[in-house]
């Protein structure tokens, strides 16, 4: 790569005339894209190429189309569409040869509505559902009993084209009683899918969820329900909705999730309510130092605990806003409390605070550093936060693999630990080394120096 | 409406792209609009050609309406612009297919070709197969970090209708004259094809092997520049000259690849990427696949992108045929503890796609699939590759296997590994008029064109065109698609949209 790069320099000099990166180009006939002569081919290959490639079983073959125009005074998009060959969909053809030969080779304004409707009451349901295929509307209001409305739909659904069958349910949705409708399509799976995603898109949740407690599809329900608390921008009415949602038929996981949901929410209003006023009356020092940029409100747990663990990290277990309190009722497992307080407390350079998450006292009272994350990450985590060396040594000399210990070591220079772990390898030659990547006549010179000499 | 008002005299129109839908102009009639549209038309786009030999229906949501809300419509569409190649390149004259999706789409093929009788035609056939293949019979392929040239242009910066934009920093032009030149804030924009030359030859190379490529062509490239003090005589020097914007073309060309591969090495020499990449390789070659990942575990601590987190651990999923109950509750509950409650819809969402689902039978099928179908190829050649498993690095992907195997020797040969794939496999013959029946000559490639049904990668793509191009493959792909997908595009068809809808 760098030798290419060499020589793209090198001859971006030995060619002058340098003006612009772009490349002109070229379409596959010769014009330079974008000109005029370009815009002319493009529209007159793709109007040509698209009659001939079009689905040959429906075309009579008919060649010939509106005379393209000769002059063009501006090339703006509606000049574009003034002459030129309207592009085939089914019926425009027999538009096409209509072409009534006005000075900008304008088409005809207006289709006659005759093209649109069908106003014949003789189709059967077999050629309207192959007439709606084509895209002319047609009129379903003569299909008045059930059975001929169902023989539509049947002959909708053998037909594969969506559009079409979401026609006709839109038709039958209107005219049929709602128990009808859902019984009818109990037993017709695509016709049922096709409704199903309609009623979805247009947002008619009523009814969907109706149409799914008939089918008895329980977790869908719960889930179409839930799913509607994104719709709710006021805070207290989301809660009230989250509530409503706890009894519905979840799984077993999933109640636990949308309980934790609710939950969650319900503190967090209460933490806001409370941080708001506190941060408005001015005495809390956390919050004159660090005011809030955001509110708590709707955010993850875990983004919840590290503000709680950021803010009320002294807060006894009773408060609702104490990260203790917050690890309970969540049961956020060790890992992921330790890593966000220690990522929390790491912000505030609350070094203290981070020795006292790793110490434990053990039976006899002696005091022990363990952590259920690596020592490697809490080092991680430290040195992003700019923790001074003293601190981020304490933590090195932890990491129990020893080349990783070494490399941590070397890379944030905590010489004590390199010069340590050396002497425990019983390594002359790389303390030897080592020697030169501290300062002269320091302390840790003299360190390695005596441990050399023993 | 309120341009109505402004502008009496303006016509408005209407151009449904690429078809007209019922739902729109149902929402048009109830605003009470719809009568203001003096033309509604519909183009209808079934397949785009986006290079020589790649068809795409750019269609995002085929996958989920297929997979998640069982709606083929699309498949409709895909049978329809089938149709319309037939009708220009003549009848395919066999179909093989595999997939709940490929069968539906071959039933409605011979059905319209059965129900417009006067389509038969008189065009020699171009293809000699049709393979359709549905996106769930692999799922993992477009899990995996692709890892060819354009491959990881897609993955890191997004190919949209052969177009990226980059940053602009390393493309600005250094004018020694005008000092001082602000840098370009707006992000370059480049058009990557077949027809840039340079673009055709490194494209679809394992990334590693692009570098050589590079500083070979800088060599030819600037020797040619140097012949410039070789020519003497008038002749010479005008023939130099006609070369000039050939040359002017390829230097520009060489330019801008070289600072994209240098924006891409950034990115693949990290240490995330690599982390990233070894997790993904271990899955596939089926290590360690039933237990909760400490890597991902790290990542959803230190809150990385959702999707990658998604990627990663549907990628393992797949690989062990559904995790245990225990490993699957303990990531959904990191990821909605991190990410936030609301994610449960798109994971269920993508537990009705299959991609995350708990396993169900008690057995894992993937050891025996990767075994048998060779998907994980240790001894993989990146520089000069020999197997089609160069595009991941080592992982053959799943799709262009089958393709693979159904030229050469036939799927006969893998009927048990078929039947542990989601879907039937079935052939179809459809009648060629006497006469037209194609005798290939010795040493002449059969011609497939391959439709990926719900999406596919330009992994899998260059896969294809590998074989095309063996010595004695015996078969030449073309390529067609719902959609144009990478990982990342595609788990993001399937998320739950979380902000409220717009009407």
């Amino acid at each position: 790569l760098k030798e290419s790069k060499r020589a793209v320099n090198s001859l971006r000099d030995i060619v002058d005339d340098d003006d612009d990166d772009d490349l002109e180009r070229v379409s596959w006939s010769g014009e330079p894209v974008g000109s005029i002569s370009w815009s002319i081919k493009e529209t007159a290959s793709s109007s040509t190429s698209s009659l001939e490639g079009r689905d040959s079983s429906l075309q009579k073959g008919s060649s010939s189309y509106a005379a393209f125009p000769k002059q063009v005074s501006s090339y703006s998009l509606s000049s574009l569409f003034k002459g030129r060959n309207k592009l085939p969909s089914f019926q425009s053809l027999s538009d096409a040869l209509s072409d009534t030969g006005v000075k900008n080779y304008t088409p005809e304004l207006r289709r006659p509505k005759a093209e649109y409707k069908d106003y014949s009451s003789d189709w059967s349901p077999k050629d309207t559902v192959r007439r709606m295929q084509r895209g002319k509307i047609c009129s379903l209001e003569r299909f008045r009993s059930l059975q001929d409305k169902l023989v539509l739909l049947d002959e909708a659904v053998a037909g594969h084209d969506g559009n079409v069958i979401t026609a006709v349910l839109i038709f039958l949705k209107r005219t049929l009683r709602r128990e009808i409708l859902f019984r009818e399509l109990e037993v017709r799976q695509v016709a049922l899918s096709h409704l199903i995603h309609f009623l979805k898109e247009t947002g008619e949740q009523k009814l969907l969820l109706d149409l799914l407690r008939f089918l008895d599809r329980t977790e869908e329900v719960a889930l179409s329900q839930y799913r509607e608390h994104l719709n709710i921008q006021d805070v207290e009415k989301r809660r009230e909705f989250l509530k409503g949602c706890i009894g519905l038929p979840f799984s077993a996981e999933d109640t636990s999730h949308i309980q934790d949901h609710y939950t969650l929410l319900e503190r967090q209003i209460i933490i806001e309510a409370n941080d708001r006023h506190l941060e408005t009356a001015g005495q809390s020092e956390i919050f004159r130092k660090y005011p809030r940029k955001a509110s708590i409100l709707n955010m993850p747990l875990v983004t919840t605990l590290f503000y709680s663990c950021f803010y009320h990290y002294t807060e006894a277990e009773g408060t609702f806003s104490s990260p203790t309190n917050l690890k309970k009722t969540f049961k956020i497992p060790d890992k992921q409390y330790v890593l966000t307080a220690l990522a929390a407390r790491a912000k505030l350079r609350a070094w203290d605070d981070v020795d006292a998450l790793f110490t434990t006292k053990n039976w006899l009272g002696y005091t022990k550093k363990k952590a259920p994350i690596g020592f490697h990450r809490v080092v991680e985590i430290l040195q992003r936060n700019n923790a001074p060396v003293q601190v981020l040594q304490e933590y090195v000399r932890l990491v129990e693999d020893v080349e990783t210990r070494l490399n941590l070591a070397t890379k944030y220079k905590c010489h004590d630990v390199v010069i340590e772990t050396y002497r425990d390898l019983k390594d002359r030659i790389q303390l030897t080394a080592y020697k030169c990547k501290v300062e002269r006549g320091s302390t840790e010179e003299e360190k390695i120096n005596s441990i050399l000499n023993n | 409406r309120e341009d109505r008002g402004r502008s009496p005299q303006r016509d408005f129109h209407i151009l449904f792209v690429p078809r007209r839908s019922l739902l729109c102009e149902q929402w048009l009639k109830e605003q009470g609009v719809l009568g203001s549209f003096i033309h509604r038309e519909q183009y209808s786009l079934d397949l785009i050609p986006f290079d020589g030999d790649l068809l795409s229906m750019e269609s995002e949501s085929a996958f989920k309406e297929c997979y998640l809300e069982s709606d083929q419509t699309s498949l409709y569409h895909a049978a329809k612009g089938l149709m319309t190649l037939q009708a220009l390149y003549g009848t395919i004259p066999q179909i093989f297919g595999k997939g709940e999706c490929a069968r539906h789409v071959a039933n409605m093929m011979i059905r319209m070709k059965r129900e417009f009788p006067g389509s038969q035609n008189s065009i020699f056939p171009v293809f000699d197969t049709l393979l359709l293949l549905d996106r769930n019979v692999d799922l993992l392929t477009p899990l995996a970090t692709q890892l060819t040239y354009e491959g990881l242009i897609d993955e890191i910066y997004g190919i949209q209708n052969t177009y990226v934009k980059l940053p602009p920093e390393k493309f600005a032009p250094k004018k020694q004259s005008e000092g001082g030149k602000d840098l370009p804030t707006e992000p370059k924009k480049l058009q990557l094809n077949s027809a840039e030359e340079l673009y055709a030859e490194i494209r679809d190379k394992n990334f590693n092997a692009v570098g050589s490529v590079l500083s070979k062509k800088a060599k030819i490239i600037s020797a040619a520049f140097e012949e410039r003090h070789h020519a003497k005589t008038v002749g010479e020097i005008k023939q130099f000259v006609s070369q000039l914007p050939h040359m002017q073309a390829a230097r520009s060309s060489l330019a801008n690849h070289t600072s994209i591969a240098e924006l891409i090495k950034d990115i693949t020499t990290s240490e995330d990427f690599f982390d990233n990449l070894t997790v993904e390789q271990e899955f596939m070659s089926g290590i360690d696949t039933d237990k909760v990942n400490n890597y991902i575990e790290d990542c959803i601590a230190q809150k990385h992108p959702l999707i990658k987190i998604l990627r990663l651990v549907c990628l393992q999923s797949v690989c062990n045929s559904g995790l245990k109950q225990k490993v699957l509750d303990h990531y959904k509950r990191e990821i909605l503890q991190t990410y936030g409650y609301e994610h449960i819809l798109t994971l269920n969402n993508l537990e009705k796609a299959g991609l995350l689902k708990p396993q169900t039978s008690g057995r894992n099928n993937y050891p025996t699939i990767r075994k048998t179908l060779r998907l994980w190829m240790d001894d993989v050649n990146e520089q000069n590759p020999n197997d089609i498993s160069y595009v991941y690095s080592g992982y053959a992907p799943l799709s262009v296997r089958l393709a693979q195997l159904l030229a050469r020797p036939g799927w006969r040969s893998i009927e048990e590994v078929l039947k542990m794939l989601p879907g039937p496999h079935f052939e179809e013959r459809q009648q060629l008029p006497t006469g037209l029946q194609k005798k290939r000559q010795h040493g002449e490639n059969r011609v497939t064109l391959v439709f990926f049904l719900g999406g596919v990668t330009y992994a899998e793509i260059a896969a294809l065109r590998f074989l095309s191009q063996m010595e004695d493959g015996g078969t030449e792909y073309v390529i067609a698609t719902t959609k144009l997908i990478n990982g990342t595009s595609w788990i993001k068809s399937l998320m739950e949209k979380l902000e409220p809808a717009p009407f």
